[in-house]
């Protein structure tokens, strides 16, 4: 929804996306409603309405569902998808908010604390699906994410152990998932490989070599308790309400990850090495036709998201748990894949999908207390949405079109 | 870094082709098997290259592991108390070579299609569940209906999985590979809620433990050599070769697998010629599911005999089927080879059978892994130099050799 999106959309060989500019229509007011009803039906549930019955909600999840089928046969599918899948998420919270005590609502529903919890479980993959759209932006496709935060969780721990600072830890991590990402660029630019097998093997390799490292290191023993750890930011928020006190002391990654997204956005969608980089995602041989470098842009582009993939691993280690453990990232590399999907190769989009997958396991982590069942299906939540959304029903998320195809010069 | 102006980039093979890569697409062209050799030799080079930097004695290292493995049993000079260690490793080894086998299959199949299924896991998961499901019901079977039921049961199970892949793949163009990652989640999620504490399939027994309930005994399959006991081995290894030997009938001898490789090589010439491009996508990711579902339930019914949450969400074997189908190039004896090799490192580097005097298992295990991921990394590479090779030998004209005309597929 930009302007050099339209120059974009000239070097585009495959159509534009339907449905996300133009009039506001018919469709599109009940989707955004259906949305509203659908999140209010989770609402009324919770404190301080507390509706202790699930029928209220269901009947106006069912309203909510109804409106966003209608919007979607109306045309307007993305913004009906999202009616529809904001009708299931409240119906089933409100059944898992009426099924349970109201003490225990208390204690799962402490808005700060979860805002914050959303805040913390949504940096990691953050910063890794933005490495994953500079990356496929470029052209390239970066399955490797998983791999490359695993690289970063490990180094990150070593570093800030070896040089005693927490920067000198966010450093060498960032390095150790910038030299896996050159790998990944040897194999997926210059040797022409499949980037799913190259991305794949890479996954395997981060994962053996970390794990290795780490027992190699620290044995039994674990990483030591006193690992530097990144710093919390400190702000004289507490008195403005549950927002004030859910920002008030969060990790200086957190926000690092909410620049980050601005930062990506402005270089990819507003600058002319953007430009660069996109036209090169989407037609690379129009673009060496005009004098630009296709191989150093993605060596570039591959290179850049491993560091930031990297800085999501870093939070985890030294900036969330304190410590490393073996296969630490446990698949949110793919999470971060799944959010750049579901966020339609976007930062904007990206960051409601990081947000919304990392309200879904604030969510999951804190409804054990009285169902684990439940806690278990919002931990399935993101891959479900990512399911519908690759599978076009909420609009077609269409990637840059020379996504994972190897680029060779002509003659060649 | 590529530069802009070279005037050869540095995998073209130059006139006289005579660069390593041309010799291995030569060797490759003449036996097929010198490149998978040079694959494996290189993956154990780096991986030993680690143990030596690490400060252990790679020598040792292997041996140590070959000795876990159990091959020697089939040298005729191991005797006595040797040979009945031996024979029991070999078991093991065999334990895991037979899903393994399936699981490569399932993964070479649809790279024959063009395809490339990394949903092997979920398959697997959800195979494993249905096996455990219906191996503890129905007590009072006949032995042998039961066993099969079961197993044809987790086939179906394991089709539908993977059939869902490939029927997105069909209808909205979703790209399998984000698809089948996706509900490899959901299969673990899935079983983590069957068999958590209260969840549905819980077992009756034991209300705290999260696991399922044992298969009864009507429904294990019988061991025929070694103690079954001792988790000595079952008729299922002659399940997994009966799999190969029919994959081979199905992919050289039959029409859909004539169908699968055309489509494999060109979808838009074969639906040129009238060949069904949807429907063989899906029929493919079925038939890749059902035999990673057999998996599951060969490992169920043949020695795990419960399902806790925990082996739900630790399963990587489905992973290692990725790297024993690049390695046995998709074929049905490459896979097999391939399958019994990574089953015997697999073995060989477990807490069971490695002397921890010598190395780490926990090392070795993060070892094995490593080597895994430089084979598929090494693959990726060579796939590629066959496709140079033979563009190189469509341009210089030489009359074809005896293995060539053979698509080389590689997942676009």
């Amino acid at each position: 929804m930009s302007g050099t999106e339209s120059i974009v959309k000239g070097l585009r060989s495959s159509g534009g996306e339907p449905g996300a500019d133009g009039p506001v229509t018919r469709e599109r007011w009940l989707g955004w409603l259906g949305i509203a009803l659908g999140l209010i039906a989770f609402l009324i549930t919770l404190p301080p309405f507390e509706v202790r019955t699930a029928v209220p909600s269901y009947l106006i999840a069912l309203i909510a569902l109804t409106l966003g089928v209608s919007s979607i046969l109306g045309g307007e599918k993305r913004v009906g998808g999202g009616a529809v899948a904001a009708a299931l998420f409240g119906a089933l919270g409100a059944f898992a908010a009426s099924h349970s005590g109201v003490s225990h609502l208390e204690v799962v529903v402490s808005w700060s604390a979860l805002t914050a919890a959303m805040l913390r479980y949504a940096t990691p993959l953050t910063f890794a699906a933005l490495g994953g759209l500079v990356s496929e932006r470029s052209g390239v496709v970066n399955i490797a994410l998983e791999g490359m935060m695993l690289m970063g969780a490990f180094f990150a721990a070593y570093g800030a152990d070896k040089t005693g600072s927490w920067v000198g830890g966010l450093l060498i991590g960032m390095l150790a998932g910038m030299a896996l990402a050159a790998i990944h660029a040897i194999f997926a630019i210059s040797l022409r490989s499949d980037q799913i097998v190259v991305g794949t093997g890479l996954n395997f390799l981060a994962l053996g070599l970390t794990g290795y490292m780490y027992v190699d290191t620290y044995g039994a023993n674990g990483t030591p308790d006193n690992l530097p750890s990144v710093p919390e930011v400190n702000l004289p928020t507490d008195s403005l309400g549950f927002i004030g006190q859910a920002i008030s002391q969060l990790n200086l990654l957190v926000w690092g990850s909410l620049v980050a997204v601005v930062l990506v956005w402005i270089v990819v969608f507003r600058s002319r090495l953007g430009l660069r980089l996109r036209s090169v995602g989407e037609n690379p041989r129009a673009a060496e036709t005009v004098g630009i470098s296709v191989f150093a842009i993605r060596y570039g582009a591959v290179i850049a998201s491993g560091a930031l993939a990297a800085l999501g691993g870093a939070f985890l280690s030294i900036g969330f748990v304190h410590s490393f453990s073996q296969n630490m990232t446990a698949g949110r590399g793919f999470i971060a894949l799944a959010a750049l999907i579901f966020g339609r190769w976007r930062p904007g989009g990206l960051l409601a999908a990081t947000l919304l997958f990392g309200f879904s396991s604030a969510l999951a982590q804190r409804l054990p207390e009285f169902s684990p069942q439940l806690a278990t299906l919002f931990q399935a939540l993101p891959y479900v949405l990512t399911l519908i959304a690759v599978a076009g029903v909420v609009g077609r998320s269409t990637p840059p079109a020379a996504d994972g195809v190897p680029y060779t010069r002509e003659g060649k | 870094m590529s530069e802009q102006t070279p005037p050869v980039p540095p995998n073209d093979l130059g006139p006289q082709g005579a660069t390593v890569g041309a010799r291995m697409g030569i060797a490759m062209k003449a036996g097929g098997i010198v490149a998978p050799i040079l694959t494996v030799l290189f993956a154990f080079l780096i991986g030993g290259l680690v143990v030596l930097i690490t400060g252990h004695n790679p020598i040792d290292t292997y041996k140590a592991i070959f000795d876990g493995t159990g091959l020697q049993w089939l040298f005729p000079w191991t005797t006595g108390a040797d040979r009945d260690t031996a024979a029991i490793n070999l078991q093991q080894t065999l334990l895991v070579t037979g899903p393994l086998i399936l699981l490569g299959l399932a993964v070479g199949y649809a790279f024959r299609a063009g395809l490339f299924n990394i949903g092997g896991q979920g398959q697997y998961i959800v195979g494993s569940i249905v096996a455990v499901w219906s191996g503890s019901s129905w007590a009072g079977m006949p032995h042998v209906l039961h066993v099969v039921l079961c197993m044809i049961l987790a086939t179906l199970a394991g089709a539908f999985w993977a059939g869902i892949s490939g029927f997105l793949r069909a209808v909205t163009g979703a790209n399998e590979v984000i698809t089948t990652i996706m509900l490899n989640w959901i299969a673990i999620w899935l079983g983590v809620y069957l068999f958590s504490l209260g969840g549905p399939l819980q077992n009756d027994a034991q209300p705290d433990v999260p696991i399922s309930n044992d298969v009864v005994s009507g429904a294990k399959l019988h061991v025929f050599w070694g103690d079954p006991e001792l988790q000595g081995l079952h008729i299922g290894i002659f399940v997994a070769l009966a799999a190969a030997f029919v994959y081979w009938i199905l992919l050289n001898r039959s029409t859909k697998g004539y169908e699968a490789r055309a489509v494999g090589f060109n979808p838009e010439a074969a639906r040129y010629s009238g060949i069904k491009v949807g429907r063989t996508y899906v029929l493919v990711m079925a038939t890749c599911g059902a035999l990673a579902g057999l998996a599951g339930s060969l490992d169920v019914l043949g020695w795990q005999f419960h399902l806790a949450t925990n082996d739900i969400q630790g399963t990587q074997l489905a992973f290692y089927g990725i790297a024993v189908a690049l390695l046995g190039r998709n074929t049905a004896i490459g896979t097999c080879v391939a399958a019994l090799l990574f089953g015997a490192l697999l073995n060989g580097t477990s807490v069971r059978n490695l002397d921890p005097a010598v190395f780490e298992p926990e090392l070795a295990q993060n070892l094995t892994t490593v080597i895994q991921g430089l084979v598929v990394l090494f693959v990726s590479a060579d796939v590629l130099i066959l496709m140079i090779y033979n563009k190189l030998r469509i341009r210089r004209k030489r009359p074809p050799g005896a293995t060539a005309g053979e698509p080389v597929e590689v997942a676009a």
